[in-house]
Formats: C-alpha cells, sequence, structure tokens
C-alpha cells in the first residue's frame, strides 16, 4: 500500500470513508514507519501493535458492518500523560515507569467513541514539566527537522510524532503553551481550548486550574475535526463546562472580512528574534490581504504572567505529586527505614530534578505565612491579566503574536537555566492562567530555515472563529504544506 | 480545685449519611472486606477527580438551619497537604476559610435541670482518611481506604464549656440533634460521631490557658474519664510550677490516662489552598428552599408541643422529645388510643429500663408502640391492674402474644371486679386471719395491709385492689 505519511485527518478520514484504506492499513503503515524512524526521534515511549491492529480491525469491521462514527479508522497517537485501560502510563518519569492505567481518560474514550485507533503513547517532559522535552526519563525527543535541536515541550513526542509523519495527528496537554510552543518548533498546528471544554478526568494532573488537553495536526481543519471528538462535558471532571456539543468546522470557510486582529505591542518588543518578528509581520500582511484589519493593543499585566505562572503551577503541582509516594502504585524504594524514609526514597528515586524544584517551589509558596504574599497575589495577577483581555476585546476579535520569541534552539542551550527556559513560554502561558482559548499555526522561518509559529489567543469558548482564522491563512500559504526529509 | 476553673471546646466528626462518599461513587457501607470500597477516586490514581456529592452539602445546610447558622451560600474546599499511608492523595479535602456553616449554637439541660447555650464556631465539610492496620501483618502495615471519603461535618464550638459535665450534656446534644435531622446515624461504635475535646484551666478571670486536644473520643464514658483525667494532670502540673506544652493526646481507655501525642513544636504545616479541581460549593435559593421546606420538626418544638398538645409536664416532654426515635415512639403509641401520660410514665419508666438493661434502642425494642398502646389501654379501662400490666409487658416482651389482650386471655390476667367473688376471697382469708383483725380492731392500720396482700395473694393478683380494701372495710366494720 502506498500512502502519503503526512496526510492530513480529513484526508484520511475520507479515503477510509472512499474505502480506498483500511484502517488495518492506516495503522501497519505508521507503526511500520515507526519502527524505522522512532530509534532516532525517541517520539514514543509505548507501542503495542497488537492492541492498536486489534483496535483497527475492529473500526473496520464496525465499517463493514455500515456502522459510521466521525472519525472511524483514523489513528491517532497520545501524549503518555493520559491513562488508557492496559496501556502503560508513564508521564515521562521513572516514578511511573511500570504503572498500566486501570481505567481510561475520558478525552480518549471521547476520540475511541469518534472511531479513532490508538497508535501509542507519545514522550513528553517528565509530568509535563519542561519546554524542550529534555526532561523526560525516557530522553529526550528529537526535532524531525533538525535532530540537534529540542521538539519544544512538554508535548515534544506529540510534535515530533505527527512532524515526523509518525501519526496523523496526536494528542497533548498545555499547562503554559506545552501544545502551541512545540507545534510551532516543529512546523504544525495546535491547539489549546477553554478551560473546561475537554475533560480532565483520567489526564495525570500537573497544575489543575491551568492544565488543558488539546490536539496537534497538519491543519488548523484538522484540530478542529478533533476537538469535535476531544471536547464535551464529563460529569465526572467539576471543572467540565456543562454546555451542548458544537461543531467546530462550522465557521471554517468564513471569508476574514472584517476581521479586527488586536495586536499586543508587549508580544512585539525587543525579547524577539528578528527573524521571529519578521515572519510574524509576513503573515500578518497576508491577513491584512484576507481583509483582516489590524489594531495595536495593550495587555499592561501580561508581563506579570511568568512570575504568577510560577507560583500557581509550582503550588498546585507540589500538591497533585503527593498521591507519588510509593504505597499504592508506582515506583518504591528498594530499601527503607520506616513509612517516612519510605516516602523520602522512593521520592527522591523516582523524580527527576526538574519535578524536585517545582515541588521544591510550590511547597515553599504554600508555607504558613508565605501563602498570601505569593499564591494569593498569584491569583489577583490572573485577574488583573483577563481584565487585561477583556478590555482588548472590545477593540479587536482576535489577538495575535508570535508563539515564542525564538524557534527550536540546541539541545543543552537552556538545559542549565531554569530562568531562560522558562522565558520560552512568555507569550503562551497568559492564555493558561486565563483559561482563554490559543492556537498556533505555522507562518514561516527565520534567518536559519527553523520554523516559526503565530499564536492566536481567542475569547472565551471562540474555538470555532480561531480555527476560521487560521484555516483562512491556511488555504492561502503553504507554511503547514512543508514536511520535513525524512 | 475549687480556685481553677476549666475550660473546654469541642470539635465533632459527623459521619453524614449519604449512601455514597462525599467525592465518588463508591459505597460509605460499614464492615465491607478491606479496600472493597475504594474507587479510582478513593485510591487517589493518577488522573482522577473529585466531584461533589450534593446529598453531602444537603446534610450541612439541613444542620446549619437547625441552630441557627449563617449558611454561606458559597463555600470553599481546600487542600490540607500531609503525607500518611491512610492518606491516598496526599491531602485531605476540607473547608478552611470559607466553610459552609458559621456560628449558631444550641441549648443544653443539664442534670440539674438548669440549661445553657452553647455558641458553635463552624461546621465545615470534609473527606474522612482511611484506616491504618498494624497488628494484621508481619513487621508490616495494612492500608483499608473503604471509609477514605467518607462524608464528615466537623462541628467546632467555642471553648465555652466548663466542666465535663457540660462538655458531655453538649455532645449528648449534639448526637442526638444530628439523629433527629437524620444526617447521621449516630453509631459511636462504627466511629460515625467522634470527639476531640481541647481542654486546658486557668484561674477565673485570667485570660485562656494553654490547651491539649483530647483526640477520638468515641463514647460519653471515655469522654468523661478522659476530660477528668486531663484536668487533674494539667492543674498537678501547673501546681508542680511546670507548663502546659500544646499538644494532641490520646485516652488510653485500659489505663484512663491521656497520652501526648504531638505537640506544637512538631505540629505541621499544611500548607491549605483552594481546591483547584472543586468550584466553590453553591447552595442556590432552589436548594436551599426545598432543604428548609423539608425541615423535621426540632427538639425544642416538640417538647413544647407535647406539652401543650398532650398535656404532659414538662419534664416528661423533654425527656420524650430528646431523640426522634423515642418521640415517634410515643407518638405512635397514642395514636393508637393510649391515654398520653399513662404512654409517656410507661415510656420513661418500665421500657427504658428495660431497654438499658438489655442493652437495646428503642428502634430495637421487642414491644411496639401498638402493643405498649394495647397494654396501657387495659390498665385505662380496668382490665388490668398496673402490677399485672408489667407481666403482660414482660410476656409481649418475649413474644408470647402479640396484643395485650392476647396475653391476658391466655394466661387469664383479666382482673377480678366481681363483688361476690372477691368477698369469698375476703371470707376465706378472713376466716384464717384472728390475730390481724384482733390487731386491726385494737387500732393497728398495718394489719389491714396484711389482709389486703392475703387476699391479692389468694387471688393470684387479679382481685381489683380497690374494691378488696373497700370490702375488707366493710366486713371489719
Amino acid at each position: 500500500m502506498s500512502w502519503n505519511a503526512f496526510a492530513t485527518v480529513a484526508e484520511t478520514k475520507a479515503a477510509l470513508e472512499a474505502k480506498e484504506v483500511s484502517a488495518v492499513d492506516l495503522a501497519k503503515h505508521y507503526l511500520d514507519r515507526t519502527a524505522q524512524l522512532n530509534p532516532g526521534l525517541n517520539a514514543y515511549i509505548t507501542l503495542n501493535p497488537e492492541k492498536t491492529l486489534s483496535e483497527a480491525l475492529s473500526t473496520d469491521n464496525k465499517r463493514s458492518k455500515g456502522e459510521v462514527a466521525p472519525l472511524l479508522g483514523v489513528p491517532i497517537a497520545h501524549k503518555d500523560i493520559y491513562l488508557i485501560d492496559g496501556w502503560r502510563t508513564t508521564c515521562g518519569s521513572k516514578m511511573l515507569e511500570n504503572f498500566v492505567a486501570p481505567y481510561t481518560s475520558t478525552v480518549v474514550k471521547y476520540m475511541a467513541d469518534a472511531g479513532m485507533v490508538t497508535l501509542g503513547k507519545l514522550n513528553m517532559d517528565e509530568f509535563a514539566m519542561g519546554s524542550s522535552n529534555e526532561t523526560s526519563f525516557f530522553g529526550p525527543v528529537k526535532n524531525p527537522w533538525d535532530t540537534s535541536r529540542v521538539p519544544g515541550g512538554s508535548s515534544g513526542g506529540s510534535a515530533a510524532a505527527v512532524a515526523a509523519g509518525l501519526a496523523p495527528a496526536s494528542t497533548g496537554t498545555d499547562t503554559g503553551g506545552s501544545i502551541r510552543q512545540p507545534a510551532m518548533f516543529c512546523n504544525l498546528t495546535g491547539l489549546k481550548p477553554t478551560y473546561g471544554i475537554c475533560s480532565r478526568y483520567g489526564i495525570i494532573a500537573f497544575a489543575s486550574s491551568l492544565d488543558q488537553a488539546g490536539p496537534f495536526a497538519q491543519t488548523a481543519e484538522d484540530c478542529a475535526l478533533l476537538l469535535n471528538a476531544m471536547a464535551g462535558f464529563d460529569p465526572r471532571d467539576a471543572t467540565s463546562l456543562d454546555r451542548p456539543k458544537e461543531d467546530y468546522t462550522r465557521d471554517l470557510a468564513k471569508p476574514l472580512k472584517g476581521l479586527r486582529i488586536g495586536l499586543p505591542k508587549e508580544f512585539f518588543g525587543e525579547g524577539n528574534e528578528p527573524g521571529v518578528l519578521k515572519a510574524v509581520e509576513a503573515a500578518l500582511d497576508v491577513y491584512r490581504k484576507l481583509g483582516a484589519t489590524t489594531v495595536e493593543i495593550s495587555l499592561p499585566n501580561v508581563k506579570y504572567s511568568v512570575p504568577a505562572y510560577y507560583v500557581v503551577a509550582p503550588a498546585e503541582a507540589s500538591s497533585n505529586l503527593s498521591r507519588f509516594d510509593g504505597a499504592r502504585f508506582g515506583h518504591r524504594a528498594k530499601d527503607y527505614d520506616d513509612i517516612v524514609d519510605m516516602y523520602k526514597r522512593s521520592r527522591a528515586e523516582g523524580f527527576g530534578a526538574e519535578v524536585k524544584r517545582r515541588i521544591l517551589i510550590g511547597t515553599y509558596v504554600l508555607s504558613h505565612g508565605y501563602y498570601d504574599a505569593y499564591y494569593l497575589q498569584a491569583g489577583k495577577l490572573r485577574r488583573l491579566i483577563a481584565e487585561d483581555f477583556k478590555k482588548a476585546y472590545e477593540v479587536c476579535d482576535v489577538v495575535i503574536g508570535p508563539t515564542a520569541p525564538e524557534p527550536a534552539f540546541q539541545f543543552g542551550a537552556k538545559a542549565d537555566d531554569p530562568v531562560k527556559m522558562y522565558l520560552n513560554d512568555i507569550y503562551t502561558i497568559c492564555a493558561n492562567l486565563t483559561g482563554q482559548p490559543a492556537m498556533s499555526h505555522p507562518c514561516g522561518v527565520d534567518e536559519n530555515g527553523l520554523h516559526v509559529g503565530m499564536q492566536i489567543i481567542g475569547n472565551y469558548l471562540d474555538e470555532a472563529r480561531m480555527l476560521n482564522v487560521a484555516h483562512q491563512y491556511q488555504l492561502a500559504t503553504d507554511w503547514h504544506k512543508k514536511h520535513p526529509n525524512i | 480545685m475549687s480556685q481553677w476553673e476549666i475550660v473546654i471546646g469541642l470539635e465533632t466528626h459527623v459521619q453524614l449519611t449519604t449512601a455514597s462518599k462525599i467525592f465518588s461513587g463508591a459505597s460509605t457501607a460499614f464492615g465491607a472486606e478491606p479496600n472493597t470500597q475504594a474507587s479510582i477516586v478513593d485510591l487517589a490514581m493518577p488522573g482522577a477527580l473529585p466531584v461533589m456529592n450534593k446529598g453531602a452539602a444537603e446534610r450541612a445546610v439541613k444542620f446549619g438551619l437547625a441552630i441557627g447558622a449563617n449558611i454561606n451560600r458559597r463555600s470553599i474546599f481546600a487542600r490540607k497537604n500531609y503525607f500518611y499511608p491512610d492518606l491516598p492523595k496526599g491531602y485531605q479535602i476540607s473547608q478552611f476559610e470559607t466553610p459552609i456553616v458559621q456560628g449558631g449554637g444550641l441549648t443544653i439541660t443539664l442534670v440539674d435541670g438548669t440549661t445553657k447555650f452553647i455558641e458553635l464556631t463552624r461546621a465545615h465539610l470534609e473527606e474522612d482518611a482511611g484506616k491504618s492496620v498494624h497488628d494484621q501483618f508481619d513487621r508490616e502495615s495494612g492500608v483499608d481506604l473503604n471509609r477514605a471519603g467518607t462524608p464528615l461535618l466537623e462541628i467546632v464550638t467555642e471553648p465555652v464549656m466548663r466542666s465535663a459535665k457540660e462538655a458531655i450534656a453538649y455532645a449528648k446534644a449534639l448526637h442526638g440533634l444530628v439523629r433527629y435531622l437524620d444526617i447521621c446515624d449516630g453509631n459511636m461504635q462504627e466511629g460515625s460521631f467522634r470527639c476531640d475535646v481541647n481542654v486546658s484551666v486557668r484561674k477565673p478571670g485570667e485570660p485562656f490557658g494553654t490547651r491539649r486536644e483530647i483526640k477520638n473520643l468515641n463514647s460519653f464514658k471515655f469522654m468523661q474519664q478522659a476530660i477528668d483525667y486531663e484536668v487533674r494532670w494539667q492543674i498537678e502540673q501547673i501546681e508542680d510550677g511546670k507548663k502546659i506544652v500544646q499538644a494532641t493526646v490520646l485516652f488510653n481507655p485500659d489505663t484512663g490516662e491521656t497520652r501526648a501525642m504531638r505537640t506544637k513544636e512538631d505540629a505541621m504545616d499544611y500548607r491549605y489552598f483552594p481546591d483547584p479541581d472543586l468550584p466553590p460549593l453553591v447552595i442556590d435559593d432552589a436548594m436551599f428552599d426545598r432543604i428548609k421546606a423539608a425541615m423535621p420538626e426540632l427538639p425544642e418544638a416538640k417538647c413544647a408541643r407535647f406539652q401543650s398538645e398532650f398535656k404532659l409536664p414538662e419534664y416528661d416532654a423533654r425527656l420524650l422529645s430528646l431523640d426522634s426515635a423515642t418521640a415517634k415512639y410515643f407518638e405512635d403509641a397514642v395514636k393508637s388510643g393510649a391515654d398520653a401520660k399513662l404512654v409517656a410514665n410507661w415510656i420513661i419508666g418500665e421500657l427504658s429500663a428495660t431497654l438499658n438493661r438489655e442493652e437495646k434502642t428503642i428502634e430495637q425494642s421487642p414491644v411496639s408502640a401498638e402493643q405498649l398502646a394495647s397494654v396501657v389501654a387495659r390498665i385505662s379501662d380496668g382490665t388490668i391492674s398496673n402490677k399485672i400490666a408489667k407481666t403482660v409487658f414482660e410476656s409481649l416482651w418475649n413474644g408470647d402474644g402479640k396484643t395485650a389482650d392476647d396475653v391476658i386471655a391466655a394466661k387469664g390476667l383479666k382482673q377480678i371486679s366481681d363483688v361476690g367473688a372477691i368477698e369469698k376471697i375476703v371470707e376465706e382469708v378472713l376466716a384464717k386471719s384472728a390475730a390481724q383483725i384482733a390487731d386491726y380492731k385494737s387500732g393497728k392500720e398495718k394489719a389491714l395491709m396484711s389482709i389486703v396482700g392475703m387476699v391479692m395473694k389468694a387471688s393470684a393478683g387479679k382481685a381489683n385492689p380497690a374494691q378488696v380494701n373497700e370490702i375488707i372495710k366493710k366486713k371489719l366494720g
């Protein structure tokens, strides 16, 4: 069978529906390609070809019985933070090296209900803490465009797998930019929906008030198709939004005439690499040609995003990660004197350096006497940033800027300087703090040929419009059609 | 000891009667095989999330309304972080800064009949921990998570009690109230109602002394013993010139002593913060109004009604309205047609004594309210005497017969009120009682009682005592 590994989800769906290809053929194709290329990329942590093929066969059987589902037989790979019953789920950590999930996360279940076939579990920064995939216990993921560079993080495996054609699409999670930044680094389209759109049930928690699931794909249209499957109310997640399902593809074809794009001056400053700014400016010209107008806006409190985030995220993480104590599941030290010693050794051995750093920061900021100065204060900043955006949407429909200030960097370039690493998420973090939807789409290359992403930050629940904006851009350009030579 | 004033405040953990846990769908039933009632959420599996059980919130609101407290229509769940094997998440979900119930209080009645209003600080919702088992495995401990996630309402008083007696009276009143409201089964052996008692002593007029907290008392008797011991111990310490160190202590029922578990120095920093997995708990108007409309009649109101509706003395009314099961038993018996005051006497007297002796609750009484009513009815209409009624009651208790009439018929216990029949027995007795007759005639009233006793004995207790008296007096003219 000949199959284009870079086929979009929409194309794959059409081919399956036209019976030009079977789900089993597709699964085999991606599994074969993965067997060949994954050793060099390290995008997947766990594969289970037997399970994958049996799932594929079952969707083929359904089709032959006349059953229909929106994405019946379309393969998908999941970030290894999603629990899938019977699949090893490591979260990129030694702590969960041998943990087999006893139940399935809601998002994976919804996607399986839509007919999707699981290809495998994707590499990630340990417990989703990192921006380069260098903190994974299973080793770093290589950027398929340049294997000396990072794929971004924390959903680095999710980005690399789709960019290298090891899966037509993947899931990620985004706590501070973990979908959008790797999407930029690997020339993909990635979406973090509004907080509460996708259930967090069965996704290993990093920072509960910031975590949100979302898709990686070649195109905005694919992201819309995937979000249709992923999103939906879940009574098992108390923060899930109880609202009717919507069709995120409904506005894709709308022309952009009259669209008002807000350009925050804070996103276009000196911190950006010149090549990144140039690519974004060029993309804005495309938008103007498509009928959009741009307006300069200001988000004065956005500069507090990184400090607020590095209080809230570690605080919640320090508590969320307490359950990994070696008592019921996960890594337990071999020798220990008593219960406290067991906790200490198991956690010291099971967690990597970055995870420990965040637990320490989080424990500190929640300590008696510091709570008001840090956590409470960070909560106030979140509200101020949300106010800034609220004002901005009075004069614009979407906010646009670069996804990250610089493109994919070399391995080791920031590994020794956590603050430098944290600043890579300077534009993405604000949408997690406010809960707004945000996405990244390819918009060019810098002078070194490294890919640049454009971030679209929408108002709450405005995913359909953002996808429309990105889709119209992709109809007019072909940056998203470029694939690495592998 | 009189120069010392005792200061006591209570924190009571009341297990709510929801069928499932506060944040998961697992059952709360007591006594299941270890870890068979622990869901993914209770086991704190990665990715598991809590979802609020509204039934627990309803019960908390019910309690708040009953004690005249302020109901926070928007309360916040917080995480209390610490590591322990029976705490699977590494934090307990509780309420910290904004509890669901604030203020309010309840009136207690002491044995001498005086009353006192006990102010409450707050009542908040939280989840229970699991149970560590240290004695079943060699060199290892087990953990049973069946109890993990069981809904609790922690009810906290101000430090307003001044004696062990007041503390016990409060605990009993609270115990009665939560059962009244049907929000807790009150089973203290199974841990459904546990008290932590904060005790300190001071010279009257001085600021509060340093307190020590006696943890997890699950019987009123132990509470009394523990407080008595603790107070004595604290006074001795101070009189010996030592300082009291704030501490958490455990009471050992075998030795009758308290022992420090941990002091303030090793107190933990719980790093409370609002739980990001749970939105604020909102009690909307519809829910609030529904709970309010469904509030049961409370003890005070019931006591007043028993006095006005059934003309009971206050003492009887108060005893009968103390717990809802007794009140219901009383009203059921009266509904069956029995005289209210007589029923009250029987419940407070014979029934309570028998229940106590047999260690049964009134719900477990083998004699139903309707059966007791049938006994009382036969006393009222003169069919049996009070004394015979006790025999009938005993027979019903033992299951011999369904109604008082069954027992009276089967055992021939019907009172003899026929004048001719009684006269016959009296004549037989008098014929053999020359000495007593002589005594009586010489003015010894006691001799009459002795003759009455003999007649009653001869009639197997069935003769109407009033008639017997009258006939003897007439015969001896």
